[in-house]
C-alpha cells in the first residue's frame, strides 16, 4: 500500500512538472523568446552562482581539513611513515596551490566575463609565450616531485637490513597468520602441497612431508575404492568430477613424493625454531622488519594505515616490505588519548565476502618487554607446538609411501 | 574520391529525394537503422538507460555505508529476500553491486554512452560527410554493445549474483567459484558481456578513425577539424590498440577458468581444496588489464574534453586559445597514457624499479593536462560568455578536471601510493575524473547537441536546476570522501565496523563522513529525474530547433533540423577556414561558419 501511495505521488509529480514547463513554455512564446537565447538576467544569475558556488566549495574544503585533516590515522608510527608524511605533506601544498589558484581564476573568470550588451568578446587565438610558460612551470614543479618521491621510494623499497627480523605474513580468506624466524632468523621453506590441517602454512620438513604424504594416501585410497564400488550408482557427473579430483589428487601426491626425494634433513632445523603467532602480531619499537607476505588462496593486500605501508600478498609468490616502528602502541594511546587504541594489519585487497573483517591487530612494544615475550614465545616454537617427538618418530624413508594407483 | 562514391550511397538509401526518408520502414529507421545519427542515438539511449541502473547500484550500496546493518524498504523493494534479507544488504550481494556499477559506469556509460554517442553523430555532421565509412558495420557496433549490455544487465538476476571480484576482476578471485558465489555464472556472464562488447567497441572505432581519414570535406584538413574530432580520433585509436589487450586478459581468465590452464593461477589451496595449477601470475592478468585499463581512462576523458573545447569556444564567443597546442596535448595524452599502466600495481609485488619509470611517466602527463587546463581559462578570459546549461557543464568539467587531476599527481608518486593505495581516497579521485568530468561532458553534450539529435530545444531553466543539483550533489559526495581515503579506510568494505575494535574515534569519524556522503548522492540522484524528464519530454513537446541555436561555426549546424539519410540536402559544403571564427576583427558577425569562404583580404586566422 505504502510502495503504490509513493508510486503515485511520483507520477503527480510527473504530472504537475510537465504542465509547469507547458505553461513555462507558453509564456516565453509570447514573449517571443527561444530556449536557446539565454536571457541576460539568466546569464547573470548563473555567473554569480558560479562565483558563490566557488567560495562554498573553498570554504567546504578548509572545514573538512580542519574539522578531519589529519586525524583519522593519526602521526605516522614508522620511520618509513615518517618519511611519507613529510612528502605526503610537501606535495599537498604543492597541489593546493594549483588547485586555489587554477579554479579561482576558472569560476572568476565565469563570473566576470559574461556577455555583457554591447562588449565584444576579444580574439585571441594563441601566445606561444604563454603557453611556453604554463608548459614549462609545471614541467620544473613535477621534476621536485619526481626527484624526491623516487629517492623516498628507492629508499622505502630496497632490500631489509642484514639483522631485520624475518616475519612470514601469511594471508587466507578471511585471516592473517604470522611467522616468526625464531632465534636463527631464518624463516624455514615452505611448499603448499604440504598444507594440511595441522600444517597450515606448508612448511618443509621431513615430518610434515610424511605426514602429507599418508593423508594424501589415504584420500587417494577412499576415492579410488568409491569409484570402483560396483554397489553404488553413480551419475556420469559426479563420476567425471571424482576423476578429475583423483587425477589432481595423484598428480599432487606424485610432487610431494618429488619433494621428499630432494629435501634435506638438515633444513628442518630452520622450520622447528619459527613461531606461528595466530591472534596478535607483537613487534618491537626501533627494530627493522622485514615482512615476507604469502596468499594461500586469492590476492590479499597487507595495509598497516598507521605505519603507512602496504604490499600486496599473490598467491604463488613471496613480496617483501620494510618496517621501522618508531612509536609503541602506549606512546600512540597518549597522542591519540584513547586507552583502547591499537595499531592495526588490515587486508586491503577485494578478497571475498568477509574481506571487511579480515584484520590482526598489532602491538607494538619498547624493548624491554618485547624481550620477557620473545623469551615466552621461543617455548612455543613450530615443533613444540605441533610435532613435539619429532626426532623420535622420524620414520624410514619409503615406510610410510603408498604407491600411485593408476 | 571517397567522398563522391559516398555520396551515390547516401542518395542511394534515401531514394535520391530529401523527403523519401519518411517512409523507410520502421524497422530500418528505428531499429536497424545503418544512419549514423540514429545510431549514435541508439547509443545515447541504452548508455542512459544503463546508468540510470549503474546508478541506483550505488545508490543501494551507499545506503548499506551509511547505515550499515539497518533494515532499509528501499533494499528490500530492489534486492528482495534473497540478497537483502529483513533490509539489510548481504556481504556477497554488496560486491556485486560495487562491481557491476563500476562496469556498468565506465564501459557502458562512459564508453559506449559518451564515445559511441558523440562519435557517431558528430563525426559525419563536422567533417562534412554523407554517413560513417561503413554504415553497416556501425550498425553492427551498437548492435553488440545493446547485446553486451543485456548480458550484463541479466547476470544481476542469476541465482548465484552478478561478478563480485571488482571491476577490475583480478585473479585468483575472479578465477575460482569456490572463493567468492559470483565467480561461477556471474564471472562467466561478465566476461561473455566485455568479448562482445570490445568486439563492438573495436568495430565502432575502426570506422571512426576511417571516416576521420577519408570522407573529410573538400577544404576540411586535419588542422580545421573541429577539437571534438580530434578528441573523437584519438580515442578510436586507443580503443583499438588496448581493447584487444583486455580481450586477451579476459580470454586467458576464461580459459584458466574452463580449461584448466595455468596463466593466473600458482599454488592455490581454496577452501580446503588443493590445486594442481603451478606456474601462473595474477599480476600477469595485471599487466594485460591496465594496458587496456589507463588509455581506458583517456578513452573516457578526451571527448569529454573535446565535447567542451567546442562548448566553451562557442559559448564564450571566442576562438578555443592555443588550437594547435590542444591538439599537440591531445596526441600527448594518448601517447603517453600507454606507458604509464604500472602506475596501479606499484604495491603489487611489481619490481620497484619498474615501478619508478612509471612514477616518471604518470607525471609526465600532467604536463599537457595542465596545458588544457590554462587554455580553456584563457579561452574564458576576455569572452563574452553565454551560460546555457551545456557551458555550465563544461565549465565543470574543467574544475572536476582540475580537482581530480591534482590528487592523481599524489597517487602517481609510488612513495605515496603506498600509504593511499585502494583507499577511498583512490575512489574520491577516479569518481572526480570519471564520475564528474566525463558525465559533465557527457551532459553538456546532450545539451549542446540535443537540437541536433531530436530537432527540438530541452528546458533551459530545468537544465540549469539540473546543473546546479549535480555539481553541488557530486562535490558533496567526492570532496568529504578525500578525507575518509585520508583517514586510512580502505574501499570495497562492506561496512567500517571492524575499526570499533581498535580505534573508535576514527570509526566516529568515517561514518559521520559516510553519511553525508550518502546524502548528498541521494539528492544528486534525484536531481537526475529532472534530466531525465527533461530529455524525454523534450524529444515528445519541446519547442522546434532553429537551424544553429548556438550561433555555431561547425558544419553540423548546417543541415536541416530535419534528419534526412546523407545529412546535406544538395552538394556538400565547402570548408575554407578553421572551425573557431568566432568575434573575429573585421567582421560584423561574431561569428563566421566554416563553409563561408575568406572574405576578400581576410587572413586565416
Amino acid at each position: 500500500m505504502e510502495k503504490l501511495i509513493i508510486l503515485i505521488v511520483i507520477i503527480l509529480g510527473a504530472i504537475a512538472l510537465a504542465q509547469l514547463i507547458r505553461v513555462y513554455e507558453l509564456s516565453s512564446k509570447l514573449r517571443k523568446s527561444g530556449e536557446h537565447e539565454i536571457n541576460n538576467k539568466d546569464n547573470h544569475i548563473n555567473g554569480l552562482l558560479m562565483f558563490v558556488f566557488m567560495i562554498l566549495t573553498f570554504v567546504g574544503f578548509f572545514y573538512l581539513m580542519l574539522k578531519y585533516g589529519w586525524t583519522g590515522r593519526g602521526s605516522a608510527a614508522s620511520t618509513q611513515g615518517v618519511e611519507t608524511d613529510w612528502l605526503l605533506n610537501l606535495n599537498f601544498i604543492i597541489i593546493l596551490i594549483a588547485y586555489f589558484i587554477t579554479n579561482f581564476l576558472l569560476f572568476y573568470f565565469s563570473y566576470k566575463y559574461v556577455r555583457k550588451p554591447g562588449v565584444k568578446a576579444y580574439f585571441y587565438p594563441h601566445n606561444n609565450k604563454l603557453e611556453m610558460i604554463w608548459t614549462i612551470v609545471p614541467a620544473i614543479v613535477l621534476a621536485v616531485i619526481i626527484i624526491l618521491g623516487l629517492k623516498s621510494w628507492t629508499k622505502i623499497t630496497s632490500p631489509a637490513e642484514a639483522d631485520a627480523i624475518r616475519i612470514e605474513l601469511f594471508a587466507k580468506q578471511y585471516a592473517w597468520t604470522a611467522r616468526y624466524a625464531g632465534l636463527d632468523n631464518e624463516l624455514g621453506k615452505y611448499d603448499y602441497k604440504l598444507t594440511t590441517d595441522n600444517n597450515e602454512l606448508a612448511l618443509i620438513t621431513s615430518n610434515t612431508i610424511d605426514s602429507s604424504i599418508a593423508i594424501m594416501g589415504k584420500e587417494i585410497l577412499s576415492l579410488t575404492k568409491l569409484l570402483n564400488n560396483r554397489d553404488t550408482i553413480l551419475n556420469d557427473s559426479v563420476i567425471v568430477v571424482r576423476r578429475n579430483t583423483l587425477s589432481v589428487k595423484e598428480r599432487l601426491f606424485r610432487l610431494v613424493t618429488q619433494i621428499k626425494e630432494n629435501h634435506d634433513k638438515k633444513a628442518d632445523a630452520a622450520v622447528w625454531d619459527d613461531i606461528i603467532q595466530n591472534d596478535t602480531l607483537y613487534l618491537c619499537k626501533g627494530e627493522n622488519y622485514e615482512f615476507n607476505l604469502r596468499a594461500r588462496d586469492v590476492l590479499h593486500s597487507a595495509y598497516f594505515p598507521h605505519f603507512r605501508i602496504q604490499m600486496n600478498a599473490v598467491p604463488g609468490m613471496t613480496t617483501r616490505m620494510k618496517l621501522t616502528p618508531n612509536m609503541t602502541t602506549e606512546q600512540m594511546r597518549a597522542e591519540k588519548n584513547n586507552p583502547n587504541f591499537n595499531f592495526v594489519l588490515m587486508c586491503n585487497k577485494i578478497c571475498g565476502g568477509a574481506h571487511y573483517k579480515m584484520k590482526m591487530i598489532v602491538v607494538v612494544k619498547d624493548k624491554a618487554s618485547y624481550k620477557k615475550w620473545m623469551a615466552q614465545k621461543n617455548k612455543e616454537t613450530f615443533k613444540m607446538k605441533y610435532f613435539p617427538a619429532a626426532e623420535e618418530t622420524a620414520t624410514p624413508k619409503d615406510s610410510l609411501i603408498i604407491k600411485p594407483l593408476i | 574520391m571517397a567522398s563522391t562514391a559516398h555520396e551515390e550511397h547516401g542518395h542511394g538509401h534515401d531514394h535520391g529525394g530529401d523527403h523519401h526518408h519518411h517512409e523507410e520502414h520502421f524497422v530500418s529507421k528505428y531499429i536497424f537503422s545503418q544512419d549514423h545519427k540514429m545510431i549514435g542515438k541508439q547509443f545515447l539511449m541504452t548508455a542512459v538507460f544503463m546508468g540510470v541502473v549503474a546508478m541506483l547500484l550505488s545508490i543501494l550500496f551507499r545506503i548499506q555505508l551509511a547505515w550499515p546493518g539497518e533494515s532499509s524498504d528501499f533494499l528490500s523493494f530492489f534486492l528482495g529476500e534473497q540478497w537483502a534479507p529483513n533490509g539489510v544488504l548481504k556481504e556477497d550481494m554488496y560486491l556485486g553491486l560495487v562491481t557491476i556499477h563500476g562496469t556498468i559506469m565506465v564501459f557502458f556509460l562512459l564508453t559506449g554512452g559518451l564515445s559511441g554517442t558523440f562519435s557517431n553523430i558528430l563525426i559525419p555532421l563536422q567533417l562534412g560527410a554523407r554517413d560513417m565509412a561503413s554504415g553497416f558495420l556501425n550498425m553492427l557496433s551498437f548492435w553488440f554493445f545493446f547485446a553486451s549490455s543485456l548480458i550484463m544487465l541479466g547476470s544481476l538476476f542469476i541465482e548465484t549474483g552478478p561478478a563480485m571480484a571488482g571491476w577490475t576482476i583480478y585473479p585468483p578471485l575472479s578465477a575460482l567459484p569456490q572463493s567468492v558465489s559470483g565467480s561461477g555464472l556471474g564471472m562467466t556472464l561478465w566476461l561473455i558481456s566485455m568479448v562482445i562488447f570490445i568486439a563492438g567497441s573495436l568495430i565502432g572505432s575502426l570506422n571512426y578513425i576511417v571516416t576521420v581519414l577519408n570522407l573529410r570535406t573538400k577544404g576540411m584538413t586535419m588542422t580545421r577539424m573541429p577539437l571534438t574530432i580530434w578528441a573523437f580520433f584519438v580515442t578510436a585509436i586507443l580503443g583499438v590498440l588496448s581493447f584487444p589487450v583486455l580481450l586477451s586478459a579476459a580470454l586467458l581468465l576464461t580459459m584458466d577458468r574452463l580449461a584448466g590452464t595455468s596463466f593466473y593461477l600458482s599454488d592455490i589451496v581454496v577452501g580446503s581444496e588443493m590445486l594442481a595449477n603451478h606456474g601462473g601470475s595474477p599480476i600477469l592478468y595485471q599487466h594485460l588489464f591496465w594496458f587496456l585499463g589507463h588509455p581506458e581512462v583517456y578513452i573516457v576523458l578526451l571527448p569529454a574534453l573535446g565535447l567542451s573545447s567546442e562548448i566553451i569556444a562557442t559559448n564564450s564567443r571566442k576562438p578555443i586559445f592555443g588550437y594547435k597546442a590542444m591538439i599537440g596535448s591531445i596526441l600527448a595524452i594518448g601517447f603517453l597514457s600507454f606507458i604509464v599502466w604500472g602506475h596501479h600495481m606499484f604495491i603489487t609485488g611489481m619490481n620497484p624499479f619498474l615501478g619508478s619509470v612509471f612514477v616518471f611517466t604518470t607525471l609526465l602527463i600532467a604536463i599537457p593536462s595542465a596545458v588544457k587546463v590554462f587554455n580553456y581559462i584563457t579561452t574564458l578570459w576576455r569572452g563574452s560568455l553565454v551560460l546555457t546549461p551545456a557551458m555550465l557543464f563544461a565549465i565543470g568539467l574543467v574544475s572536476t578536471f582540475i580537482s581530480g587531476g591534482v590528487t592523481g599527481i599524489i597517487l602517481a608518486d609510488s612513495a605515496l601510493d603506498i600509504a593511499l593505495h585502494d583507499t577511498y581516497f583512490v575512489v574520491a579521485h577516479f569518481h572526480i575524473v570519471m564520475g564528474m568530468s566525463a558525465v559533465f561532458g557527457m551532459f553538456a553534450g546532450v545539451y549542446h547537441w540535443f537540437p541536433k539529435m531530436f530537432g527540438r530545444m530541452m528546458n533551459t531553466r530545468l537544465g540549469y536546476v539540473h546543473f546546479w543539483i549535480t555539481i553541488i550533489g557530486a562535490y558533496g559526495v567526492f570532496f568529504p570522501m578525500h578525507f575518509v581515503g585520508l583517514a586510512g579506510a580502505p574501499r570495497r568494505y562492506y561496512d567500517s565496523t571492524v575499526y570499533n575494535e581498535f580505534d573508535q574515534d576514527t570509526f566516529a569519524m568515517i561514518m559521520d563522513l559516510n553519511v553525508i556522503i550518502t546524502i548528498f548522492a541521494i539528492f544528486a540522484a534525484l536531481g537526475q529525474l529532472l534530466f531525465l524528464f527533461n530529455f524525454f519530454y523534450s524529444i515528445y513537446r519541446g519547442p522546434k530547433a532553429p537551424q544553429n541555436p548556438w550561433d555555431s561555426t561547425t558544419l553540423e549546424w548546417t543541415t536541416p533540423v530535419e534528419h534526412l539519410h546523407g545529412n546535406w540536402p544538395g552538394a556538400l559544403p565547402e570548408v575554407h577556414r578553421w572551425p573557431y571564427d568566432y568575434s573575429k576583427p573585421g567582421s560584423d558577425v561574431d561569428f563566421i561558419p566554416q563553409n563561408v569562404p575568406l572574405a576578400k583580404g581576410e587572413e586565416e586566422h
